[in-house]
This record gives C-alpha cells, sequence and structure tokens, in this order.
C-alpha cells in the first residue's frame, strides 16, 4: 500500500522535471477556485445587506404635522421629520426684502441645484408663503446643523445678511438656506416637500402632487 | 541539603522546558525575539516609545473589556450607561479615565514614534514593510478612535460621527449609498452605535493585534534601525557572527523600556488622576450632553489627534459644486505617510547626516502639522477676518490654507530636496 503511494508520487515528480503541464489537472485548479470566489462572494452578500438600513428604519419615514401659529416673527422652531431637524422660520418683512438684496454674496442665488427644493419652491424666497421658511437644518457640506444666526450684522460681522451659521466646517447660509460664497458646503440648504393644511398648520414630508 | 534541592528544581525546570520545546518552539522564539535578537546599542530617547505604544495597547485591551462588562450598545441606554459606569460602579471611574486617557496618550506615542521613524529614516530600505505595517497600524487605531468615539453618545460623540460617515458621501457616484450602509440608516442612530461598538470591540481589536504582530515579525526579520541610520549587520563579529554595535534585547533593551514605562505611568498617572479631561482636550465639554440629533452644538471640533486632518478638510474650499476635494485632501493627508519610503531620495537615513535644506523642510512641515493641530480645536472665525483686499476671509482659514499647502510641500518636494541635500559622511560605526 505504503510503496504504491511512493511510485504514485515519484511518477509525478517524473512529469514535474519533464517540466511538462497537466492541462486538465491546472484547468480543473482554476474551475475550483473560480467557483470558490464566487461562493465566498454569494456568502458575503447578505453580510453586506445586513449592515443597510432596516425595515423598521425605513418605516420610520411618515411626514409630520406642525402647528405654525406660535412662531413669533424674526424667530424660528426645529421640528422633527425623518430623524432630521426641520427649521421654520418666521422672517419680518425686512428679512424677507433683505433676501433678494445679496445675490453678489451668494454661490447660487436662483436655486438652480434642482434636487435641493420641490419645484414650488424655487422662487426668490424658496417657501410657499414668502415669510415662513420650510428648511431641511443639515448642512449640505457634512451634516451638522447649522446654528442661527437670524440677525444681521451682529456677531456675524458687518455684511452678514441674516442666516445660519454651521460651526463645523464653517459653512453660511442666509435666511432662505441659500448657501454663501466661500462656505465649504457646495450647495444650498435642502427645502423639502410640504404644503399647508390649514393656514396655520404644516404638513412636512408631503406636497400638494402627494410625493413624500 | 539545600544544594541538592536546588539541582532537583533545575532539572525539573529544564526538562519541562525541553518537554514543551519538543512540542513548541518556545525556546527557539524567546532566543529569535529577546535572548539573541541583536539591537543596535546607540538607542536613544526616540526608541522608548515602540514599546510604549505596545503597552497603551494592553492597557486599552484590558480596560476596555472591563468597561464592556457595564456599557450598553443602545442609543437609549448608552450615554445612561457611561454616566452609570462613572457614578455607581466600583472604580468604575478609574477604568473608565484609564481607557479615555489611553486613548489620547495612544496617539501621542504613537505619534512620537512616527516621528522617530522620519528623523531616522527608518522606513528607508529594507525596512519598507514595517512603516507600511506601521501606517496601517495607525489607520485601524484612528478607527478605532473614531468608533469609540460615538459610543458615550454624547453630543460631540453623535455630530463627530455625523460628519466623518458623511465624508464617505463626497465620494463621486457610490458616495451616498456607502454612507447609508455604514450608518445602517438614513442617520446616525441606534443602528449606527450598535455596529460601532461591534467595530470598536471586537472587528478592529482582532485587525490591530494582527497588525503589531506583523510589524513586529517584520522588524525582526531586517533588524532595527538607530540614530545613526547605519546598518549594524554589515560589520559581524568574525567569530560569533553578532553585529559588533548589537546588543542583545534583553536584558538591556527590556531593562531600558521599563525605565521608559515608569516614567510613562507618572505622566499616565497624573493626567489620569489630576486631568483626566484634559481641559476639553482628552473629553470635550459637550460629550457630556446626551446625543441630540436635532441641534449641532455651537462649537465642534474633533478629538485633538485627528484636528491636523480635520483642518486640512476644512481648508479646502468646494470645487465645482463639490466637497470631494476636500475629503480627499483630507484623506491624502493621512495616507501620504505611507509614501515616505519612496519619496525619501536622501544620501543618508538619518537626520544627524542630513544637509540643512532637508531640516528647514522638516521643520516647515512639524510646524505646519502643529498649526493645522491647533487651528482644528478652534472656530475658523477665531482670528477675524482679513479686509476687502482679501475678500473678507478668515484669518484662521488662510493660515490653515498655508499650512496645508507646506504639508503636502514637504511630502511632494521630498524627492527634489533629499537628492539635493548637502549630507555628511556617514561612519562606520554607531555614535553613542
Amino acid at each position: 500500500m505504503s510503496d504504491n503511494r511512493n511510485d504514485k508520487h515519484q511518477n509525478v515528480s517524473q512529469v514535474d522535471q519533464g517540466s511538462q503541464v497537466d492541462l486538465e489537472k491546472r484547468n480543473f485548479l482554476i474551475a475550483t477556485s473560480a467557483v470558490g470566489v464566487l461562493g465566498c462572494a454569494a456568502v458575503a452578500v447578505p453580510f453586506v445587506k445586513s449592515m443597510t438600513p432596516s425595515e423598521r428604519a425605513k418605516a420610520a419615514g411618515a411626514p409630520v404635522e406642525v402647528d405654525v401659529s406660535k412662531i413669533a416673527p424674526g424667530t424660528m422652531m426645529i421640528a422633527e421629520w425623518r430623524g432630521k431637524p426641520v427649521w421654520i422660520i418666521n422672517r419680518t418683512s425686512e428679512m424677507v426684502a433683505e433676501l433678494s438684496k445679496h445675490d453678489d454674496l451668494l454661490s447660487d442665488p436662483n436655486s438652480d441645484v434642482v434636487s435641493q427644493q420641490p419645484e414650488y419652491c424655487k422662487n426668490a424666497d424658496r417657501s410657499i408663503k414668502p415669510n415662513l421658511a420650510v428648511i431641511v437644518g443639515i448642512c449640505t457640506h457634512l451634516g451638522c446643523s447649522p446654528s442661527p444666526k437670524l440677525q444681521a450684522h451682529g456677531d456675524m460681522g458687518e455684511g452678514w445678511p441674516g442666516g445660519f451659521f454651521c460651526p463645523c466646517h464653517g459653512s453660511k447660509f442666509d435666511l432662505a438656506g441659500r448657501v454663501l460664497k466661500g462656505s465649504p458646503a457646495p450647495i444650498n440648504l435642502v427645502v423639502p416637500p410640504y404644503k399647508y393644511l390649514t393656514d396655520n398648520t404644516l404638513l412636512i414630508g408631503v406636497d400638494t402632487e402627494g410625493k413624500a | 541539603m539545600s544544594d541538592k534541592k536546588k539541582l532537583v528544581l533545575a532539572d525539573v525546570l529544564n526538562c519541562s522546558v525541553k518537554w514543551v520545546d519538543d512540542r513548541f518552539p518556545l525556546t527557539s522564539n524567546v532566543k529569535a525575539h529577546l535572548t539573541e535578537y541583536y539591537a543596535p546599542k546607540n538607542f536613544n530617547f526616540w526608541y522608548f516609545f515602540g514599546s510604549l505604544a505596545m503597552l497603551v495597547l494592553v492597557l486599552q485591551i484590558v480596560t476596555g473589556i472591563f468597561l464592556t462588562m457595564h456599557y450598553k450598545p443602545d442609543a437609549e441606554l448608552a450615554f445612561g450607561s457611561v454616566e452609570y459606569i462613572m457614578r455607581d460602579v466600583p472604580w468604575g471611574w478609574l477604568i473608565r479615565y484609564m481607557h479615555s486617557t489611553g486613548a489620547s496618550m495612544f496617539f501621542i506615542v504613537v505619534y512620537m514614534h512616527m516621528f522617530r521613524g522620519i528623523i531616522y529614516g527608518s522606513y528607508r530600505n529594507p525596512r519598507e514593510l514595517i512603516w507600511l505595517f506601521g501606517v496601517a497600524i495607525f489607520l485601524a487605531l484612528m478607527g478605532e478612535a473614531f468608533f469609540g468615539y460615538l459610543l458615550p453618545w454624547g453630543q460631540m460623540s453623535y455630530w463627530g460621527a455625523q460628519v466623518i460617515v458623511n465624508l464617505f458621501s463626497a465620494i463621486p457616484f457610490v458616495g451616498p449609498d456607502v454612507s447609508e450602509w455604514l450608518r445602517g440608516d438614513y442617520l446616525v442612530s441606534d443602528a449606527t452605535l450598535n455596529r460601532f461598538f461591534a467595530f470598536h470591540v471586537i472587528a478592529l481589536p482582532f485587525v490591530l493585534v494582527g497588525l503589531v504582530v506583523a510589524h513586529l515579525i517584520a522588524l525582526h526579520e531586517v533588524g532595527s534601525n538607530n540614530p545613526d541610520g547605519i546598518e549594524i549587520k554589515k560589520l559581524k563579529d568574525k567569530v560569533t557572527g553578532i553585529p559588533l554595535d548589537g546588543i542583545p534585547f534583553h536584558p538591556y533593551y527590556t531593562v531600558k523600556d521599563l525605565v521608559g514605562v515608569a516614567v510613562f505611568l507618572i505622566v499616565f498617572s497624573a493626567i489620569l488622576f489630576f486631568a483626566p479631561e484634559m481641559g476639553g482636550y482628552f473629553l470635550e465639554a459637550n460629550n457630556f450632553v446626551p446625543a441630540n440629533p436635532l441641534v449641532t452644538p455651537a462649537h465642534i471640533a474633533p478629538v485633538w489627534y485627528f484636528t491636523p486632518y480635520y483642518s486640512v478638510l476644512r481648508a479646502v474650499p468646494p470645487i465645482l459644486n463639490s466637497q470631494f476635494p476636500g475629503v480627499a485632501a483630507m484623506g491624502l493627508s493621512v495616507m501620504v505617510f505611507a509614501l515616505l519610503p519612496w519619496l525619501d531620495k536622501g544620501a543618508v537615513k538619518s537626520i544627524r547626516y542630513r544637509g540643512a535644506l532637508y531640516k528647514k523642510w522638516l521643520a516647515a512641515f512639524v510646524v505646519s502639522f502643529l498649526v493645522l493641530g491647533y487651528l482644528g480645536t478652534v472656530p475658523s472665525t477665531i482670528w477675524g477676518q482679513f479686509g476687502g483686499w482679501m475678500g473678507g476671509a478668515d484669518r484662521a482659514t488662510v493660515v490653515a490654507r498655508v499650512a496645508t499647502v507646506v504639508y503636502f510641500a514637504f511630502f511632494i518636494l521630498m524627492p527634489w530636496y533629499t537628492k539635493k541635500d548637502k549630507t555628511l559622511p556617514v561612519p562606520e560605526r554607531v555614535t553613542g
């Protein structure tokens, strides 16, 4: 038995010495390795997929209703939608008037990047009602929530038009969420889809066309 | 009588060792890595930090295991469980402060260790792989620190993680999907906390220990560099084959390193007992406020060891409406260390024999690294704004941009200035 094995072994090494390649065996090894790699890739799929948002996380995106009657002019409130802060700013008439005066400070004064607001908010004040701005309070740079610096001038310097300052990387936005030139944030803040249910009740997350 | 007893004991010991050696390479490994591993005899202060890094790694693993016994990786419970460890678990405060202080000390020790490698050319041929394993260890360590920082679920934990995960969404095309996949949710949430816990306590520690082993195996294969940058293996005793300038690691350097350990532990204890928060640098004030997804703290900065790279990120303006250049620059500022072995064309390894040109560049790099590090801890408005002639730009941002350029120039121009540098002749034998 053991002699037999030795014989076989010797035969193989003789073949090797003659540098003849056993093509059949090589193809078999290549095919086996390929199938093995495919198998590993297939097994990796469930592990990679297990890290994507769960069904529970996906289900937590319902629209929210907000009563806006108590926001005094010149102040704001923060609502929560899909775990993100949504600012509702009650702009005074001076604040609204200021919006059209500092286009030269802005990267994209006309909000030409389509994804950043619904069609019905692509206007001078980026809102349905000129005084009430509804803006997702997440910086388009790296996702911090900018701090309100609503009053013009003040601690932000003389040229400040009133707006928001991101504490993480220093991006600046005006009171319509439009990004100021020189900020690390590439585009304006996002306006979520929303509609008025009554004069004083907002529904954030759904618009008149029913899109979420 | 007692002599006889000793003899018997020695015999038992020898027999036991022989029994093991027949089954496991115990003695040969002790010889190869300790008693007959010949290290250059001229190691100085800078050579303490390798063994200290190992000490801190062990400290972090041990304290980490004990923290895991009380910590709860759940968005509802995490913050409270850390406070519970601090207040109610017997000696919990000590173990937690050891772990949090250990994190900062780890980076101090590793930065010193890396600086040693740079000034003495320890990354040069034949030690490129040691250096690459080292860079990988550094990356794993940064990951470990980042994942760990989310776990207390304070405001800084939360918003730091939010920013870092969003860095990935700046990658063109696949970015947003990658960051969603990392978070496991549309925002940093319980799912994120839970998986960061898994990365922090099991995945990365395994990687880290594995890399340290590879780092040491590579080191012991080629032998240690030294402050003179001379290969001690070139001059060996003709009879024994032992390098003339080499001494056995054990007992010489084990004992020397113990002195380093003692001094280190004094410093470590002083911080641990008198300033565990280090004025907000080791533990940030905002992290004593529970995470609030709706409000970012007014001033947010990473922990000090990340601030140089964070400054680079903040300094690079968006190009073509994309923040990717800034993110890429930050990534490069970390990864660029890996290229050092191939960027350095100097005739000598050690700073002792380099010329003035190299020393100036190194000094410029150190200054830019420190300036970037400092600026990363403060708001970009700290020094006010320039006048109209600079477009009213923040002074600190402009300085950070200059420092970023110097930082990268140190690496990019290295092949040129190391070649041009007027070096001194290197002696044959190591000096004091």
